[in-house]
């Protein structure tokens, strides 16, 4: 057998600490063989990235490799270097790293520097490895762009990053790895960023540069629905160490490992039974959930919460010395109703409009036009108009939960003053009764009650969003606004907060608005979905619907695009590679919606309906 | 481009228009002003010529009018008694205190107080910077505790202090005398060579002296800046990529962490003439610091009123500076919108 490019021996990293020492990789071993792909599956603090830092010597100033071996087998020069016995500055490492070995990030944004133009910072990798011109370097760099699939690599080279989608970001930077021929690709959570269409056309880019070049790929990511599609061999790792290996097929059909299994079943997926629950890596108990019971309220009649055709237009200057203007139709007659104590589900594409939907359901933003109609039991009422007591009223009903529980937890608050914010905002109770109350909260949401004097920085993200829903639930509210609630958490803890979820509907008889790019998610957790796109509601169903008879070419194209961890079903690369899905004038008739066009909604099944284009609309007239 | 400039400078121009109503204002709202209070002064002792004198300036300059005619005709656009002469038409007005035209006593303290506020400036940048990367790079060693330590014994040293102790040590051990922007011999000489040595000479001290608690305050700010930088996934990138560590550095860290300090330039040059009133004092310079601070003790109006409005005109201009600075130095200014 031909000597793997990669041979890891009994890696360990430590990192230094003011708290004491830590070690982050523990005795790891694993090899790339030549023009495969690894994958190297965790949870985050598994050390799935300090070894992608270990094999490029690009890790922190506190760790350091502390031993074991890194044999890199480079064809191109012979003999095999061992990497761990470089020194990070040396002339040897400087011409493997980006050279030889390249390396490409999460975070297409921030991984590319903002003030220089993407030109620039892909010909750079290849001006520092090879004896070339600059013009020569300029010619090479527009053919690589051509390569990853930009429309005018002539025109890309002047461009800054800021003015790329996230997916052209991503190829930006896959041209800038690519651009001197390495022999390994290093990929860091490649796809996790982006949008599922253009997830799938990255990876078919990848997996389409490898057969061309040979090279070898070390796939980083949590996503076990990404690794069944590509991968060639699997690596799980926990806590430094290999959990378990071996090629796809043997992990997918046979995984053996306990955490493995775990991780398997904590993930959502589209095959699930009805009632099936999501098992967490770590359950959590809340123990008075069971005891909760919903406040005793008048239930409205029709739904809770209705939007009603609402638009809303941005005015975007196009620059300083400008005086350009563009308008963007965010939201463009969008109407939902939410039943009481059931689930909507929104889902989208980022930039389709759906936040700008809750925000106006919230009030943090008015509609151009349209109405939110919210009826507590006394008929609907819109919420725009609400004032004084009622305005109070309704903003006690509609509680707002986060993307990012980092941000949205004050640092300087302790988690008794976070949950209790809301209630000292609208004067409820006495400071006795106040701290009952969140006491009572923690139960819910199972913290502990002794963390209440902590700060939010000695939490983990999952209990971060939990003390998140925590404070949504502290004024009793009637519905709660979940914009993309799980998608900054780490697939082990997504479970359990979309458990805590679902319990506490059930148990406090609450209705949710969903907003989520994660169809999955969606799935597990709504009854009613709605797909946005370009600020049109597509199609509308009930879930078991939807997924068993998606109608509208753009929910098909989101369905066909999410990678499920289950090799038997691939994803069709060839269908995605088209790409135009979320355009309404490239839809195929008869969706097509020409410019300006809205078109109408259609029933077809009950409850399920889709937008048709205008030349339908016209027929039927 | 264009556009945008013409629209920038006519904010200026309101602007500045603005600060010269509140500028002549402010000078006039203590009661009286520096001929009444000379007159009363000379009548007490007597001195019927000087009085009659005084009252003829009075009339001259129209001090007996309402103060919103005075500062119509201060600015040039209401005839006075010399017709329309103002700050409009380039006349400065006359200074009573130095019984000269404004122009005379300021003229060359004007561009000595740029001189020496420009070479601090430059000083700061050249000290800071450096110290800052090194300390920022290397966070926590030994050598970024001295700085620190520096910085802030920088920071603490009330300038005129520093000033008094160089001025006395420097005569004492070099028999250097640091006072004066040149050596006194050279006083009203035309700027001959020599002339030119012996001012920049003298400058090494004002500068230092100016600079140093602004070098300080720079080297914690950039370091702070530049440790934020340090962080980026960019600046990750950059070193993936091979390029040699102290390379990727300047050009991506170091350059995001400029852009605070050049939003910062149109600030920095009144803050340093304010700053170095003390300073100037003390050395003795012959700046406009000194100037405006008899000339706000003693009422002269026209004279403070110019000063004011002399640093207005380089913070408005420096503002416009820095702004265009910034979109020619950050893509994302210059396109705006997204990102």
């Amino acid at each position: 057998m031909e000597a793997p490019l990669l041979s890891i021996r009994q890696l360990t990293v430590d990192f230094n600490t003011d708290t004491g020492d830590f070690r982050a990789v523990d005795g790891l071993t694993f090899e790339i063989p030549k023009g495969k792909t690894v994958a190297l599956v965790g949870e985050s603090g598994s050390g799935k990235s300090v070894t992608a830092q270990a094999i490029l010597q690009i890790l922190p100033k506190k760790a350091h490799i502390a031993g074991g071996s890194i044999h890199f087998n480079d064809p191109a020069q012979n003999p095999a270097v061992d990497i761990a016995g470089l020194g990070a500055e040396s002339s040897a490492m400087h011409a493997l790293r980006g050279g030889r070995i390249a390396m490409i990030f999460q975070e297409p944004m921030t991984s590319l520097s903002p003030l220089h133009t993407i030109g620039d910072q892909i010909s750079e990798a290849l001006l520092i490895h090879a004896d070339v011109s600059p013009a020569e370097a300029r010619a090479r760099t527009v053919e690589v762009l051509a390569r990853v699939g930009f429309p005018d690599p002539k025109r890309a080279l002047t461009t800054y990053p800021f003015e790329l989608s996230g997916g052209l970001r991503q190829r930006a930077m896959i041209a800038m790895a690519l651009i001197t021929r390495p022999a390994l690709l290093i990929a860091d959570e490649p796809t996790t960023a982006l949008d599922v269409t253009t997830q799938a056309q990255i990876l078919d880019l990848i997996r389409e540069l490898q057969a061309e070049t040979g090279m070898s790929v070390l796939l980083i990511t949590h996503d076990l629905g990404v690794v069944a599609n590509v991968a060639d061999e699997v690596i799980v790792m926990y806590r430094g160490r290999v959990m378990e290996a071996g090629s796809r097929e043997e992990i997918f059909r046979k995984a053996e490992h306990p955490y493995l299994k775990a991780l398997m079943r904590a993930v959502p997926r589209f095959a699930m039974e009805e009632d099936e629950r999501l098992t967490p890596i770590r359950e959590v108990k809340s123990a008075t959930l069971a005891r909760a019971h919903s406040p005793e309220r008048v239930q409205p009649a029709g739904p809770i919460l209705k939007a009603e055709n609402l638009t809303k237009c941005f005015t975007l200057r196009s620059g300083w010395f400008s005086g350009k203007t563009r308008t963007i139709h965010a939201v463009n007659g969008v109407s939902l109703a939410l039943p009481t104590g059931k689930t909507l589900g929104l889902v989208g594409e980022s930039g389709c409009g759906k936040t700008t939907v809750s925000k106006i359901i919230m009030r943090a933003t008015r509609p151009d036009t349209g109405r939110v109609l919210f009826d507590d039991g006394t008929g609907p009422k819109d919420v725009h108009d609400l004032q004084g007591n009622a305005l109070t009223a309704y903003r006690h009903s509609v509680q707002f939960i986060f993307q990012d529980p980092f941000s949205s937890l004050n640092p300087r608050m302790t988690v008794y003053e976070i949950l209790t914010e809301p209630l000292r905002i609208h004067n409820i109770g006495s400071s006795d009764e106040r701290y009952h109350r969140a006491k009572q909260l923690l139960d819910m949401v199972g913290l502990d009650q002794r963390s209440m004097r902590r700060y939010p920085h000695s939490f983990s993200g999952g209990q971060r969003q939990r003390l998140g829903i925590a404070r949504a639930l502290a004024l009793e509210p009637r519905v709660l606004l979940c914009d993309e609630p799980v998608s900054a958490l780490d697939v082990s803890v997504q479970a359990q907060v979309l458990n805590l979820l679902k319990d506490l509907q059930s148990a406090l008889g609450l209705s949710y608005l969903f907003v989520s790019h994660n169809l999955a998610v969606v799935d597990y957790i709504a009854d009613t979905i709605a797909v946005m796109c370009r600020g049109y509601i597509v199609e509308e169903a009930p879930k078991s619907s939807l997924f068993r008879n998606p109608v509208h070419p753009y929910t098909q194209a989101l369905l066909a695009a999410v990678p499920d961890p289950d090799i038997d079903r691939p994803l069709d690369f060839a269908k995605l590679r088209t790409g135009r899905f979320s355009d309404p004038a490239a839809w195929p008739e008869p969706f097509r919606l020409r410019h300006g066009e809205a078109g109408i909604m259609k029933e077809i099944e009950p409850g399920h309906r889709v937008r048709l284009g205008g030349q339908q609309a016209r027929e039927a007239a | 481009m264009i556009r945008f400039l013409l629209r920038r400078l006519l904010t200026m121009a309101v602007t500045l228009l603005i600060i010269s109503a509140l500028v002549f204002f402010i000078i006039k709202l203590p009661p009286g002003d520096f001929l009444s209070n000379q007159i009363a002064l000379l009548r007490e002792q007597g001195d019927a010529d000087a009085a009659a004198k005084a009252e003829f300036l009075i009339r001259q300059y129209g001090l007996d009018k309402p103060a919103w005619q005075q500062y119509l005709v201060w600015l040039g656009v209401m005839p006075g008694p010399n017709g329309f002469s103002g700050l409009l038409q380039g006349d400065w007005g006359w200074s009573f205190e130095f019984d000269r035209p404004v122009f005379e006593v300021v003229g060359d303290a004007l561009w000595l107080t740029i001189l020496v506020n420009l070479g601090a400036v430059v000083f700061i940048h050249v000290v800071a910077i450096p110290i800052a990367i090194y300390s920022a790079t290397r966070q926590y060693s030994v050598g970024d505790y001295i700085a620190t330590f520096f910085g802030y014994i920088g920071l603490a040293t009330p300038s005129f202090l520093l000033a008094l102790i160089l001025l006395y040590y420097l005569n004492r051990w070099f028999g250097v005398s640091i006072g004066g922007l040149y050596d006194a011999q050279y006083a009203g000489e035309p700027w001959t060579w020599p002339k030119i040595r012996s001012l920049l000479s003298h400058l090494i001290v004002p500068t230092v002296v100016i600079g140093l608690a602004g070098t300080a305050a720079m080297i914690r700010r950039m370091r702070a800046n530049l440790l934020d930088e340090l962080g980026k996934q960019y600046y990750v990138t950059a070193k993936a990529k091979g390029l040699n560590p102290r390379k990727a550095l300047l050009k991506y860290p170091f350059r995001m962490s400029l852009n605070p300090f050049i939003a910062d330039i149109g600030n920095l040059l009144p803050h340093l003439i304010s700053g170095s009133v003390l300073v100037s004092l003390v050395l003795s310079l012959p700046t406009v610091g000194p100037i405006l601070l008899s000339a706000l003790k003693s009422q002269d109006q026209f004279l403070a009123g110019f000063i004011l409005m002399f640093v207005a005109v380089l913070t408005v201009v420096g503002m416009l500076v820095s702004d265009l600075l910034l979109a020619w130095l950050d893509p994302r200014i210059r396109m705006g919108g997204a990102g």
